[in-house]
């Protein structure tokens, strides 16, 4: 990516995004652009350099936001009603790990409200389009931000990703997508979905940039108590020999497409002289039933303070207290919000909870015990990152769950914690990007995006 | 699983959702799918196997119980709800 440095200034980079930004302006990839601000940091940053003053590592770099992370710049409204006037009065950790190292937001990416879906089409403010075809889904639920960085409008964008969520909308649109092991970067001013598979991480267009994101944003945060202390930087090399593939992946249900690039890497790789070893993993087909149990429980858990009373949206037609809570939450939700905390709350109910709640969180145990397994014998595992590339706008939002099944291949990593990089690896005939997502074990990290630039080589 | 009106009725009222007729409807039938779809879990071995509620490895986080100053300070706070009085944020009578 381009630093602002005595040639290249903060300021041009800066107007470029703008500039890119507004002539895409029908994809409809940012909710709000932070032109303002932006310009001005960038002014800043070039005094600086003017001066000879010291500038970070992402001196004057423009970024896009996705727009459930706090900043003081503008509204973070997580695509929803609920928080359209929501004006943070902190910033997220990650948000101010870039700006010291000089990022500068550009504006706030579309998603899926509350980070409820795998399209972008659950927005309140309506979808984005995919980066190469405008009839086609920019997956979900950081689709703004994938489409941002695969249509060069900025050279990173922030993600989420509870169960695929960076991953799959980085596959649709043809740019790297990174979630990293559980707890490396804070959460801390991240709006929260499911704190048990809530990763934070990067949309890149090649390795490099992903590892010094990383670099800046691992490690602990006396804000979040689940960061795990840095082991990002100081990972030894371990180059990889062994690489796995799942048998029960390579289906009739995945799209031939997807099955030829895999298997073409698979020759790619064994020509470059890895050792290719089937695993079976005969869990993993329960992951996405386990998922949509422990994951709207705790949504349902995490989305209960939003009660039209503190911030957010409150319903103009509540009379009294009760009123304030009930239309406040039933107006200001999405219906795809909904149905997970009502599923949430059937799953935590009395007489229900021992059927599909501790089932799922031994469900849990025994996927956990299968990937640890699987790397005893591999270093990597190489599967598809969702069963196709994107599909037409409307063609599943309203079927919950034809989209759920979009997660089938994200899910289970989210569940086990361990981390995984999707790679853009090819493109269909009609031209529809295709990726491919590498899972590594815990703290394999930064190991893991060097493979994962090996593995883009041959494209 | 048949899913019955009741129990809608029921998850609405849990989830502080005051909704319509017509959404208790169209909401039912999307909530017997997906409840349909996770039951397939049932088929699953999990006998004798412990559950598992986190996966961050560490546990016990300690830190000290002072009082850290705060990046939002009281006005900020209240500047985010839609009425205030004295400090406090205002809401209808409860009684």
């Amino acid at each position: 990516m381009r630093i602002a440095d005595k040639t290249t200034t903060a300021v041009s980079l800066v107007k470029e995004a703008l500039e890119k930004a507004k002539k895409y302006e029908d994809k409809h990839i940012f909710v709000s652009l932070n032109e303002e601000n932006a310009l001005k940091k960038a002014e800043e940053i070039d005094a600086k350099i003017a001066n000879g003053e010291k500038v970070g590592r992402l001196a004057g770099v423009p970024y896009a936001l996705k727009d459930n992370f706090l900043s003081k710049e503008g509204n973070t409204t997580a695509s929803s009603l609920m928080l359209e006037p929501f004006h943070s009065p902190i910033d997220s950790t990650t948000v101010k790990k870039l700006e010291a190292e000089g990022a500068i937001m550009i504006g706030r990416t579309n998603m899926d409200s509350f980070a409820h879906g795998s399209s972008t089409e659950n927005s309140y403010f309506g979808p984005t389009k995919n980066a190469v075809d405008d009839e086609r889904v920019a997956g979900g639920s950081s689709g703004g931000s994938a489409v941002a960085v695969a249509l060069d409008i900025v050279p990173f964008a922030t993600g989420s990703d509870t169960g695929g969520s960076i991953r799959q909308p980085a596959s649709f649109n043809g740019v790297y997508g990174f979630k990293p092991t559980y707890g490396t970067i804070s959460r801390y001013g991240v709006v929260a979905m499911a704190s048990s598979t809530d990763c934070i991480g990067f949309f890149t267009k090649n390795a490099e940039d992903m590892d010094l994101l990383m670099e800046i944003c691992a490690g602990q945060d006396e804000n979040d108590m689940t960061t795990l202390p840095d082991y990002y930087s100081e990972t030894p090399e371990k180059p990889a020999k062994k690489i796995g593939i799942i048998k029960d992946f390579d289906n009739d249900a995945v799209d031939q497409d997807i099955r030829n690039v895999l298997a073409e890497k698979v020759e790619f790789l064994k020509n470059e002289g890895y050792e290719i070893v089937e695993l079976d993993m005969p869990t993993l087909k329960y992951a996405l039933a386990v998922y949509y149990i422990v994951v709207p429980a705790e949504v349902t858990s995490n989305l209960s303070r939003h009660d039209g009373i503190r911030y957010g949206y409150r319903s103009e037609d509540a009379k009294d207290l009760g009123e304030i809570f009930s239309k406040s939450r039933n107006e200001g939700f999405m219906s795809e919000n909904k149905r997970r905390i009502m599923i949430g709350n059937f799953v935590l109910s009395s007489g229900f909870y021992d059927a599909y709640y501790l089932k799922a969180q031994k469900a849990r145990t025994k996927i956990i015990e299968e990937y640890n397994k699987a790397f005893e014998k591999v270093d990597y595992i190489l599967t598809p990152v969702s069963p196709n590339p994107a599909f037409k706008l409307g063609e599943k939002v309203n079927d919950p769950v034809s989209m759920y099944l979009e997660d089938v291949m994200s899910v289970p990593i989210n569940l086990a914690g361990v981390p995984s990089v999707a790679v853009p690896v090819g493109k269909t005939e009609s031209g529809l990007p295709l990726g491919l997502q590498v899972v590594g074990p815990r703290r394999s990290d930064k190991n893991l995006l060097k493979f994962a630039s090996v593995l883009e080589g041959d494209k | 699983m048949k899913i019955k009106r009741e129990d809608i009725l029921h998850l609405a009222k849990l989830s502080n959702f005051s909704m319509s007729d017509s959404e208790i409807e169209s909401i039912g039938n999307d909530l017997e799918n997906i409840i349909n779809y996770i039951s397939e879990l049932n088929e699953l071995d999990t006998e004798g196997v412990e559950p598992t509620y986190q996966v961050f490895e560490m546990e016990n986080i300690w830190r000290n119980d002072e009082i850290k100053e705060q990046e939002a300070d009281r006005e900020a706070l209240l500047a985010l709800t839609k009425e205030s009085m004295q400090d406090q944020i205002k809401v209808p009578k409860v009684l």
